[in-house]
């Protein structure tokens, strides 16, 4: 069998992925069988499985176990929504968001979705493209996964067949084209036998593209944060105000995009207030230079008034300020919208009052129509029209997913209630 | 943009921890750090330290100690706290004993499931609405399920099927008089990752991580550590062995495995060779019901 050395090397790059498909395309074994493979399996991990495996009957071991689910989940036939893995090879680090298939499978996906750079989708090869791989598609669109992998799973039961591959390929690369995903790879494979995925195994000769987790070390995510506009929340300022660092204020946070050098100008947002970057620190470091996802601490070259919530920029394209947006929204909660709640906006470093001044359309995540309604309920989505009470520098999704995210949080129970992605008006 | 290349997955697990510890200084009124002096606690110290410094930390630091600690683990947990120059919290099981709020059923049975009632106690006594972490997401399954932001009700429990959505980098803080949250910065970080970044960073952890000679037990394939709470039952032998511990809990249920690892890069070897998980190797309490972990969570553990 082939396997890969698990060794830890301090400079592995981090990768995080979705696995998007139900229990019937394969997906628990597939995910099974990259662990499994990739040495990440523990051997008590793998013996717990085994004996669940003689209890239920089967032969061979049951890698689909290996994502089983939590007593609470068993004894009350729910299904939580995402859960974490890790396996690490020598080229990289890999976070997993697994989310069950079924139940509100929207909701689930783009919670999953909203840190990956690379979705998976599993279509089972006997049936080809099928309503729910185009909603898959939808879903990692509209949440801005950069990287695609459409793995065309149980090619074993169609006897590896390399005209049912290209026929699948051939329909859904037209569907992605209209979605406007560029970066896709079609991978053939049989996660139970073990073809393509870790290794490229024996049956699947004419696939002259790289096996599955080849293609997951390979493939460049460098560029898939915006690399141009720099965005820097203030998260928290530092004031040691002792003796020796009376005048300090440093501004920390995270970089969400872009890069800066000490001497770079910098704008404070919303105030529109200029200074220069004097310092760039972290604990016992200092740096040139500074890019995202840094965090990291400023000091400026001016005694500025800047708080959390502020946002320093400079370059590139500005970013808007507003009270007024547009937005795709997936309503999250189990609790529909209502117009009569209050609704907290949480916006990079800054939290606001808000309420949902319209809804457009709700979109059908199947046939990706456009519906009218009047609410909001669990898995919805919606292009939505949110007023703010308090301006936020805002930027599009498309254009920055860090600065164009936002959660709406009920101000009565607290819940996050649903996530935002906001459009060009 | 040479720098940006040597941007690595500590690098970015490292931004993600600071980041959440800098959220919750900024949103939760009256946050703590819990610190057991274990190695996963001694990574969260080093965050800290990235987050806030030059200032002082915004929390206290807090340890529940089960009475049943190795020594010099509670010895390095001061050394530390005041090295750093932190004010460090101590609440003892001991006088939740005293008090009438744990009884236990024998005096060497393991403290672990009662830690829960001295944290709960504490973190009304001092109004905590935020505990900071150190748990991880690859110890365990149920961890696995579990928000970085981990809201509790007022009875300090955690249900998993009302957990709220957690996306982007956009954290919920928000709570109720008498709810709390537990965050759990270093959710996404694994063994390994652990021991490289202790590894990067040059960190001081207790002795008893490395190896050196203890008097053991072998009993139901698990080394147990002689001590006056574990004795040889009748026709079991001690042996003295070359071990280190992989996580340091309750002396009664912790145990070592056979090892000659020195320093961190020989630890770092054999955890990126390892074939058993660390809660596997190392916790008796753990193996009892497949649901342990879980059911613990659910009554308020962390």
């Amino acid at each position: 069998m082939p396997v890969v050395e698990n060794i830890g090397l301090d400079h592995a790059e981090l990768l995080r992925f979705i696995t998007a498909g139900s229990v019937d395309d394969g997906k628990s074994t597939l995910i099974g069988r990259l662990l499994h493979d990739s040495k990440s399996i523990f051997e008590d991990q793998l013996s717990a499985i085994e004996k669940t495996s003689n209890k239920r009957g089967m032969e061979k071991v049951d890698l689909s176990l290996l994502t089983d689910g939590l007593q609470a989940e068993r004894e009350q036939g729910i299904t939580i929504d995402v859960a974490y893995r890790y396996f690490t090879t020598p080229k990289r680090k890999f976070i997993i968001a697994d989310t069950p298939g079924h139940e509100q499978y929207t909701r689930n996906m783009v919670t999953g979705a909203s840190t990956a750079n690379l979705a998976i989708i599993l279509i089972d090869a006997r049936k080809g493209v099928l309503t729910q791989s185009r909603r898959h598609a939808y879903l990692a669109s509209l949440v801005g996964i950069p990287h695609l992998v459409v793995a065309v799973n149980k090619m074993d039961l169609v006897d590896y067949s390399q005209d049912v591959f290209n026929q699948i390929r051939d329909e859904f690369s037209a569907f992605l084209g209209e979605l406007g995903l560029h970066s896709v790879e079609y991978i053939p494979m049989s996660a139970l036998a073990g073809d393509m995925v870790v290794g490229r195994g024996d049956n699947l000769d004419w696939h002259t593209g790289k096996p599955l987790l080849d293609y997951l070390e390979s493939i460049d995510i460098e560029h898939d944060i915006n690399t141009r506009d720099f965005r820097f929340p203030v998260q928290w300022v530092s004031r040691p105000q002792t003796e020796e660092m009376h005048d300090f204020r440093g501004y920390m946070g995270r970089i969400e995009s872009g890069s800066i050098r000490v001497g770079d100008a910098i704008t404070v947002l919303p105030s529109g207030l200029t200074s220069r970057i004097k310092e760039i620190l972290f604990f016992n470091d200092r740096y040139d230079t500074a890019f995202a996802p840094q965090s990291i601490t400023f000091t400026i070259e001016d005694h500025l008034d800047i708080s959390r919530g502020d946002m320093l920029v400079n370059g590139g394209e500005p970013p808007r300020i507003t009270k007024e947006f547009d937005a795709m929204l997936c309503w999250l909660s189990d609790q529909a919208y209502d117009s009569r709640r209050k609704y907290i906006v949480k916006h990079a470093t800054r939290l606001v009052k808000g309420l949902i001044a319209r809804i457009d359309y709700r979109v059908d995540v199947n046939t990706m129509n456009h519906e009218d309604i009047n609410s909001l309920s669990m898995n919805d989505i919606a292009r939505v029209g949110i007023k703010v009470q308090q301006p936020l520098v805002v930027d599009t999704y498309t254009q920055n997913r860090g600065t164009g995210c936002f959660i709406l949080i009920d101000e009565v129970t607290n819940n996050t209630v649903a996530a935002g992605m906001i459009c060009n008006s | 943009m040479n720098q940006r290349l040597n941007f690595t997955h500590l690098d970015a697990l490292e931004s993600e921890a600071v980041l959440i510890m800098r959220e919750v200084a900024a949103e939760c009124s009256n946050p703590v750090l819990l610190f057991s002096g274990g190695k996963d606690s001694v990574v969260l110290l080093r965050l800290a330290e990235k987050a806030f410094r030059p200032s002082r930390f915004p929390f206290p630091l807090m340890h529940i100690d089960t009475g049943h600690n190795f020594p010099e683990v509670i010895t390095f947990r001061d050394y530390r706290a005041k090295q750093l120059g932190e004010r460090l919290i101590v609440r003892s099981m001991e006088d939740s004993i005293e008090r009438g709020r744990v009884v236990l059923r024998s005096e060497n049975q393991s403290r672990n499931p009662f830690q829960s009632i001295t944290l709960l106690d504490a973190i009304e006594e001092f109004g905590f609405d935020a505990c900071i972490g150190g748990a991880r997401r690859d110890e365990e399954k149920a961890r696995a399920k579990e928000r970085i932001f981990s809201f509790r009700d007022e009875f300090g429990q955690w249900d998993p099927k009302n957990q709220r959505p957690e996306l982007w980098s956009l954290y919920n803080t928000r709570t109720h008089p008498g709810e709390n949250i537990r965050v759990f910065p270093i959710s996404n970080w694994t063994e390994l990752d652990i021991w490289e970044y202790i590894g990067r960073e040059q960190l001081e952890i207790p002795s008893i991580y490395f190896a050196h000679e203890r008097d053991v037990i072998v009993r139901d394939n698990s080394l147990l550590p002689v001590s006056y709470l574990v004795q040889p039952k009748a026709g079991e032998s001690v042996q003295n062995m070359t071990v280190r511990f992989r996580t340091v809990g309750d002396m009664s249920c912790t145990c070592p495995v056979a090892s000659h690892a020195k320093d961190v890069g020989e630890i770092i070897a054999e955890t990126a060779l390892t074939r058993i998980t660390e809660r596997g190797a190392t916790r008796m309490d753990d193996q009892t019901s497949e649901a342990s972990m879980e059911l613990r969570k659910r009554e308020g553990y962390f």
